[in-house]
């Protein structure tokens, strides 16, 4: 660690990991609830148990993006940071208010919650990842605000590279983004469409831009690759994110009513937002080929090569495979969508928080050259078995939505199938993704354990 | 990638052509407002679906259930259940759908369940005219068909 500072970065790190493990137990009961539909009913209904599940995703992420900046921006701006203090007092504000919105989904009901938080005098509540309280989403604003005064008054001070000059870009960008959850309308067509403003235009827009300056700044310090060379690449990615992925937007416009006319654009761009992930494929295999030196933290250069991998399947395939106007006609809502979410989230957003994890965690806790070979080896377990799991999860999704298409959305109206109807036809495949899930919360125990391993035996090697 | 194609050169594509896109995007969002009265059913949207929208964000029926496609895959579309359960109708619908409110949960074993929420008489219009109004929203005929 060049700066005392950095070390900040670590109870972000920690509380964001046991965040995902929390995320992913409410996947897992909800899972089995699309098995057995009265599983914990009524002690924690679908929706709760959905609630929970995608803010702690959310939350979780933040978390992560907060401590990659706070442990990236004073090495790559060569001072320390500007208030140590702010940013641990800011993690607390995050941590409590969090929590407490968790334990308010889950412990009383949520038109109580509502009452209880005075939704009626900003009603914000009620849609999908936006449910937190309006006082909550108050809160997420202070934090950010204050964060970015933090790092930003860091960069100013000190040397400016394009590495944190995206990444604050790319975080400036969540938080002004993240003011349209405040906007909502009693106009439905006008409340979805900037819904989206918020929802696409965080993970098809700016959050690129924040997994691309983590991904390169990662990258040159596994490498050792010029700077020049990764920075080139850097811009070429983002210049592509949001080139395509502003307009891309369009491909949410198709059925909640805007003009046609977004049929069109929206297939046309969102078609070409395959290529600034398929970018970050290359650029990470590249530089891991053109490697100057070989960085004893093999463990942090797979999860950057994997995410790679898995972002350009998740976000460019999955993505690609539903977003043309005519095949989205029939997907739009069904467990295709939920297929894609799924590995698309895993394969960008929780990879490179990972990634970034398991770069600097090693460092701040004095081990210069990474984690023992024994730490790194379950580590690896973890990866795979976490990464082949969510493949499997989006395969039995995938072929869910598809038979979900053939019965319930092509044939007539009369022929069709029903919903309720059609889920039966298909749970099959939900216990296979349930089991996927399983195995999924293995390879995540597994990759947790490895923080517990010790690390003195690298000296020897 | 090749020596002549300079970082400064990346620069200003980068910032160049998200600055170009951003302001057509805003362009093309100034377009469909001015498009979407013609589109979005607001001449039908009065005080009781405004209060049915609450109530809809309220009891957060988003967390199972779809609207116009979009939100959970758990329960039924509502975006057309006024077509699915009351063939348009306004009687027929609000019959079906306070009979529907009231009988939640069902407690048969394995099935899903939906909660019991508690509204009253006047709650149930006001979301029963939510519903119908969202389902007037001229949104290219989608869903395919009647199941949604
Ligand atoms: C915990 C999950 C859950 C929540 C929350 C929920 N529902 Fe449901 N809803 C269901 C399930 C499951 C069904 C299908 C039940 C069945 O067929 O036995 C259903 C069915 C319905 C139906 C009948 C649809 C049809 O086509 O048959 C209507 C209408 C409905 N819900 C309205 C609502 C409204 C309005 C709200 C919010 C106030 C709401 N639901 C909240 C789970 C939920
Ligand atoms: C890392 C980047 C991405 C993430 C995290 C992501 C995540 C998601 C999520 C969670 C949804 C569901 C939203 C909802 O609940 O309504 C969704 C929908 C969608 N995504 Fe992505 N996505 C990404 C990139 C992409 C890309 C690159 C494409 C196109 C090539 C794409 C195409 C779509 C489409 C068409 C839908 C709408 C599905 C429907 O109609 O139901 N996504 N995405
Ligand atoms: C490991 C076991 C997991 C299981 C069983 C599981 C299950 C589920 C279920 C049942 C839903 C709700 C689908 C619906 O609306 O009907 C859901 C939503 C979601 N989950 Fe998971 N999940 C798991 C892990 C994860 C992980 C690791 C991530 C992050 C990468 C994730 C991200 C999401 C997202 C983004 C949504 C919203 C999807 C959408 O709106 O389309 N889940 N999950
Ligand atoms: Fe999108």
């Amino acid at each position: 660690m060049k700066f005392q500072s950095q070390a900040v970065a670590k109870p972000y790190f920690i509380f964001a990991l046991a965040l995902f493990a929390g995320q992913v137990l409410f996947g897992l009961v909800m899972g089995l609830q699309y098995i057995v539909g009265d599983f914990l009913f009524p002690a924690i209904p679908f929706n709760v148990a959905r609630m929970v599940h995608t803010n702690l995703l959310i939350v979780w992420l933040l978390f992560g993006f907060m401590g990659a900046a706070y442990y990236l921006i004073p090495e790559e701006s060569e001072t320390e940071l500007h208030s140590p203090k702010l940013a641990i007092l800011l993690f607390w504000v995050f941590a409590v208010a969090g929590t407490l919105t968790i334990l308010g989904y889950l412990m009383v009901p949520y038109a109580s919650l509502a009452k209880m938080t005075g939704n009626d005098l900003l009603p914000t509540m009620g849609r999908e990842f936006l449910e937190q309280p309006t006082i909550t989403k108050i809160g997420i604003v202070i934090v950010a605000l204050g964060f970015l005064f933090n790092i930003g008054m860091t960069v100013l001070k000190g040397r400016k590279t394009v590495i944190n000059i995206v990444l604050m870009t790319g975080l400036l960008g969540l938080a002004v983004f993240f003011l349209f959850s405040f906007y909502n309308p009693e106009n439905l067509a006008l409340d979805k469409y900037f819904w989206w403003w918020v929802v696409h235009l965080w993970v098809e827009g700016v959050w690129e831009l924040i997994m691309g300056s983590i991904l390169a700044y990662v990258l040159i310090k596994v490498t050792g690759v010029d700077r020049e060379v990764i920075e080139k690449w850097l811009y070429v990615i983002i210049a592509m994110a949001l080139i395509t992925g502003i307009l891309g937007t369009g491909h949410h416009f198709y059925w909640i009513g805007p003009p046609e006319y977004w049929k069109v654009i929206g297939s046309v761009f969102s078609a070409l937002e395959p290529i600034p992930f398929f970018m970050m494929t290359l650029f990470a295999f590249n530089m891991v080929n053109r490697r100057r030196r070989e960085h004893p933290n093999r463990a942090a250069t797979l999860w950057a090569l994997g995410c790679g991998v898995m972002a350009f399947l998740g976000a460019g395939v999955w993505g690609f495979l539903h977003t043309l106007a005519p095949v989205n006609y029939y997907t739009h809502g069904t467990q295709v969508t939920a297929a894609h979410g799924h590995m698309a989230f895993y394969g960008a957003y929780v990879m490179i928080v990972i990634t970034m994890i398991s770069y600097a965690m090693p460092i701040m806790r004095g081990r210069m050259e990474g984690n023992s070979n024994k730490a790194q080896v379950v580590e690896m377990w973890g990866f795979w078995l976490m990464t082949i799991a969510m493949v499997f999860i989006t395969l039995f999704l995938t072929a869910a939505g598809i038979l979900q298409v053939w019965i319930q959305r092509i044939p007539e109206s009369g022929a069709a199938l029903g919903f309720m109807e059609t889920q039966d036809k298909v749970m099959l495949f939900y216990w296979l993704r349930e089991i996927a899930g399983v195995i999924f919360l293995a390879g995540l125990v597994a990759y947790l354990a490895s923080f517990f391993i010790k690390g003195d035996d690298r000296a020897a090697a | 990638m090749a020596e002549r194609f300079t970082k400064s050169m990346a620069r200003n594509i980068y910032i160049g052509g998200s600055v170009f896109f951003f302001l057509l995007f805003l362009g093309l969002t100034l377009d469909t407002m001015s498009e979407l009265p013609k589109r979005d059913n607001r001449q039908n949207l009065t005080e009781s679906v405004a209060r049915g929208k609450m109530l809809w964000e309220v009891n957060n029926c988003i967390g199972c259930h779809s609207l116009q496609g979009e939100g959970a895959y758990f329960a039924p579309e509502l975006g057309n259940v006024f077509q699915r359960r009351g063939a348009g109708d306004q009687t027929a619908f609000r019959a079906f759908f306070k009979a529907w409110m009231q009988a939640m949960p069902t407690k048969a074993p394995g099935r899903r369940q939906m909660p019991q929420f508690n509204l009253n008489d006047q709650q149930l219009d006001d979301l029963a005219s939510f519903l119908e109004y969202a389902s007037q929203i001229n949104n290219n005929n989608w869903p395919p068909n009647i199941e949604g």
